[in-house]
């Protein structure tokens, strides 16, 4: 174990640098389990830690991952007019979605691992793996243009307040990938809402929104350097400095549409497959379905999501759709209620975000109630405010804050069945 | 409460059905889709408000009748497992059976052989004061070192509660007092005769004696030390007149020895000490039976008499008498059980019987690290070290007085737990492991379907001692609560512990719990929290508190 021997030697002292020892006791543990037993209590332990249980968190995404750094790029290339099928030019599509992504990945690991490792060297305890999770996420439910200082305070919010300022990994109270988006969606709204922001290319680095039509995609070196040295030498398609979006092009998602117009209206636009596969502007992760699903799936069979929330969730969204539908008072609400899983980031709510078990309801009575009002908020929210018109954030975020308390009646209804059992008990011994 | 949430499901999914039809068939939107939908839904709610009083009419009922503690289904809804559940096993007759469907079978490697094996013997044997929980560190020793005693002569009593008489499971000679830390008494240390020699008692008439002599008589003789009291697993308080008191007849827990099989050949002692629980319980006596296998456990189990029979068929703590319990006639702080093992009774009845002493244990040795596991025939507190020679492999064992899961590590040289009829042997695991977390090289026992255990049902692993991970604050739930067959929020429940809630340990139900009822939420908890040690901890709190 020449590896194991060396990393030995260089563990730095834990009273003279802790935040070196920290990082160290990060790295170390995570590439090797550590030598500890069990003392006291149980003489064997499940295989099982959190490390293992973030992981496969981690694996779920990875479809989304692929899926949305192609879907960065297709969007973009789609507002130019050009390679508009959706298997032309992968290789391109691919290389523009990873230029995106990859800042958005970097940055959101080092401003959220910066401050986790600075707490957890200053508490004096090993770093904790949740924001294994929560720095995976939030690349995903970011608008691919999202400008790097305002995803950085971002991170930094959520972490901070959203999470360490509650005592770390375990005791946050609101999910702290959402945290970062609605503080983006707060504190930056144009970047984070409206028709212009989802696909590729309309946002320069300080958060302003350019001029849709006729704007002219610039491309840096890492495009037409990197990248088009590279593929001129494979005899693929380049990318071409100058060109400008089409005419007519919006980038509204379908729920933009929906929200100001009927169902036909999307319709027009993109087709119900379209949707289903995912080839529309979004948020990075959260738009193909089948990817998401098959995460959702990889969660359910491990066992590590649960599936109590996941299930009263879709009850919940189709219930209120059915409401709706049942009302129509406004267009949107007679959009039908098996396509409001088309549109939207539904599904990836459901998967990876209302399932966080920290935030969740924690008792399996409360679960099938916290995931049914997710639902049921949610759509409220897209389908009757008029000013934003996706509801999952908002919904999964107030439904957190209100877990304890569903919790909390979950548990007094457990203690009241309880003393009720042994004071007819005490009445029957006497 | 289960039946709620499938009324619950049953209403949606013919919402939904009954409205995405009409949905779909107008799709650009009329009053008429809305005067349907509403008239869909009342009647629905009314079918519902219809099914829900008549169960509920069904169910008072069956109260006033009486009926519904037989354990009948007495609701309008089947149960599922009702309708697709496995059918009761025919030995059962028309008893009542308790299917608990929380919780793990740990199979290991190293079951004992059903023999025993005579020429094992232990040479010392050591009563513990630690082993008895709530006594006072320093018992009053009566005999001095150097002296002899017989097999049922008094060796010390806590000066607390000086009726409980603890005595010598052996004759010998009493060769050392260990103290641990503050002086406290850790072992009284017996070095046996060749011929055991009994201190004869004069035979009690079960019949016409009564509660009180009877208690005497069993408080002298030292067998009342076998009667723990549950809240708290005190030993029973001689003042007091129980409920309800619970054998369980099997044990469930990772390589426990077959109790149908060490009970063979001692039927009569075992019917004897029922006999005797019978006088000393307000109640009744519950035996906790085996359902879990073919054919029936052993006829002694089977056909005792004077007892109530309870069936449970799950996996591990189904054999739990906690469990048992719970599902039977749950504990609080005024209503108390008193539980007594198995072999403990056939000490009981032996000393009934025959008027000796006789604190024979059948314990088995098990576990990956022995050579040859199997049975062996001693006496309460033997020597660990004698029993296993030459039987251990390896050389950085561990050798746990008990199970894997609620049993101490005791040095080689160390004793049998008071309570404890098995060993087990595994070894240690102080290595490191590559991307251990993730990519696991040897099998590991879990409950996780991230390792593929699941598919091979059968498999039988060696553990090791390695916690696989580091503690970490909760972050899963749910997880303890499907290991867990009790009404019961045992994360809450820890966590009340933790911040001392003294009103929502109780709400919670602290006092149903000991710490081998949550050894296996321990063994599953992706934090690696120590549950059993927390347990212990809110149970001393609330005992501190009265």
């Amino acid at each position: 174990m020449g590896l194991l021997n060396f990393l030995k030697k260089i563990e730095p002292d834990k009273k003279k640098s802790p935040f070196l020892h920290t990082l160290f006791d990060g790295f170390f543990t995570f590439a090797f389990s550590p030598n500890t037993t069990t003392k006291g209590g149980v003489h064997i332990r499940d295989g099982m830690d959190l490390k293992r249980t973030m992981v496969h968190v981690v694996i779920a995404m990875q479809l989304c991952y692929i899926f949305g750094t192609y879907n960065i790029g297709h969007q973009h290339f789609v507002a130019l007019g050009m390679h508009t099928g959706f298997v032309e030019a992968i290789h391109l599509k691919l290389a523009y979605g990873l230029i995106q992504i990859l800042p958005i990945f970097i940055v959101t690991h080092v401003v959220g691992l910066g401050i986790e490792f600075w707490f957890a060297a200053k508490k004096g305890h090993a770093i904790e793996e949740g924001f294994l999770v929560s720095g995976a996420l939030i690349p995903l439910i970011m608008p691919p243009d999202i400008p790097i200082w305002i995803l950085a305070m971002a991170v930094a919010f959520a972490v901070w307040i959203g999470k360490e300022a509650f005592g770390g990994t375990g005791m946050n109270i609101l999910n702290v990938a959402l945290l970062a988006r609605v503080f983006v969606f707060f504190a930056y709204p144009t970047t984070i809402s409206g028709d212009q922001v989802w696909a590729s290319t309309f946002i320069d680095e300080f958060g302003t929104v350019k001029a849709a039509a006729g704007s002219i995609a610039d491309y840096s070196w890492w495009h037409t350097g990197f990248f088009n040295g590279l593929f001129d030498w494979m005899g693929l398609d380049t990318f071409q400095q100058g060109a400008a979006v089409v005419d007519g092009y919006t980038g509204a998602t379908p729920m933009g549409i929906a929200a100001k117009g009927s169902w036909e209206d999307v319709t027009n636009v993109y087709s119900t497959s379209q949707m289903w596969w995912g080839a529309i502007p979004g948020s990075v992760g959260e738009t193909c379905k089948p990817a998401i699903l098959v995460g959702a799936a990889f969660l359910l069979l491990t066992g590590i999501a649960s599936w109590r929330i996941m299930i009263s969730m879709i009850l919940g969204c189709a219930t209120m759709g059915l409401i709706l539908n049942a009302w129509g008072a406004t267009e949107f609400m007679l959009v039908p209620w098996y396509y409001q899983f088309y549109i939207g980031s539904f599904f990836f709510a459901m998967a990876f975000m209302a399932t966080d078990p920290v935030t969740a309801a924690s008792t399996n009575r409360g679960k099938w109630m916290y995931g049914f009002l997710i639902g049921m908020v949610g759509l409220i929210i897209r389908v009757l405010n008029p000013a934003y018109p996706e509801g999952w954030m908002l919904a999964i975020l107030f439904m957190n804050v209100f877990a304890p308390l569903i919790d909390h009646y979950v548990i007094e209804g457990n203690m009241a069945r309880r003393a009720k059992r042994s004071g007819k008990a005490v009445e029957t011994a006497a | 409460m289960k039946n709620g949430i499938t009324k619950l499901a049953f209403l949606i999914f013919f919402l939904t059905t009954s409205l995405s039809a009409t949905a779909q068939t107008s799709n650009g939107g009329s009053s008429n889709l809305f005067i349907y939908g509403l008239i869909a839904i009342a009647a629905l709610i009314l079918i519902a408000v219809i099914l829900q009083v008549s169960d509920n009419l069904l169910r008072i009922e069956a109260k006033q009748l009486g009926a519904n503690k037989s354990g009948e289904n007495f609701s309008i809804f089947p149960k599922a497992g009702n309708l697709f559940g496995s059918s009761s096993p025919e030995y059962l007759g028309s008893d009542q059976i308790t299917h608990l469907k929380q919780g793990h079978d740990i199979l290991l490697e190293g079951v004992a052989e059903k023999s025993v094996d005579h020429d094992v013997q232990a040479n010392t044997f050591a009563v513990q004061p630690p082993n008895f929980i709530g006594m006072s560190p320093i018992p009053k020793v009566l005999p001095e070192v150097g002296t002899s005693v017989k097999a049922g002569d008094v060796i010390f009593f806590d000066k607390k509660r000086p009726e409980i008489k603890y005595t010598a499971p052996v004759s010998g000679e009493v060769i050392d007092v260990k103290r641990g830390a503050k002086r406290s008494i850790a072992e009284v240390v017996i070095l046996k005769d060749k011929e055991m020699q009994y201190r004869a008692f004069d035979k009690f008439d079960l019949e016409n004696g009564s509660r009180e002599d009877l208690v005497n008589y069993m408080l002298e003789s030292g067998v009342w030390t076998f009667i723990r009291q549950r809240p708290y697993d005190l030993l029973a308080d001689p003042s007091e007149i129980p409920n309800n008191i619970f054998v369980s007849t099997f044990d469930s827990a990772p390589l426990a020895p077959d109790l149908n099989f060490v009970v063979e050949g001692k039927e009569a002692a075992f019917q004897k000490g029922l006999d005797v629980l019978g006088k000393l319980t307000g109640d009744k006596v519950y035996l906790g039976l085996d359902a879990r296998g073919k054919s029936a456990p052993a006829a002694a189990f089977a056909n005792a008499t004077g007892v109530e029979r309870r069936w449970f068929n799950g996996p591990h703590p189904s054999g739990n008498v906690g469990i048992q319990i719970h599902h039977t006639a749950p504990v609080d702080a005024n209503n108390k059980a008193w539980v007594v093992g198995v072999q403990d009774i056939i000490t009981i009845g032996t000393l009934f019987n025959d008027g000796k002493y006789d604190a024979s244990r059948v314990v088995a040795i098990g576990g990956a690290e022995v050579s040859n596991p199997k049975y062996v025939q001693t006496y309460i507190g033997a020597n660990i070290g004698d029993l296993v020679k030459g039987n251990v492999e390896g050389e950085a064992t561990r050798l746990i007085s008990g199970d894997v899961l609620s049993g101490k590590h005791v040095p080689a040289e160390g004793f049998l737990n008071y309570f404890d009829d098995q060993i087990t042997a595994i070894k240690e695991g102080d290595y490191y492991e590559m991307f251990g977390w993730l990519l696991p090289i040897a099998p590991r026992p879990s409950v996780s379907k991230t390792f593929p255990n699941f598919l091979f049902k059968d498999y039988k692993f060696t553990p090791d001692t390695n916690t696989h991970g580091e503690q970490r604050a909760f972050v899963v739930t749910g997880q303890y609560e499907k290991v867990l067959p009790m009404d019961i929020f045992p994360q809450h429940l820890m966590k009340a512990i933790i911040v001392n809630d003294f009103e929502r340990m109780e709400g919670l139900g602290i006092y149903e719990l000991s710490e081998e009822d949550v050894a296996l939420c321990e063994f599953v908890c992706t934090s690696k929290q120590p549950l059993q040690s927390i347990l212990r901890e809110g149970l001393d709190a609330m005992l501190d508190q009265g």
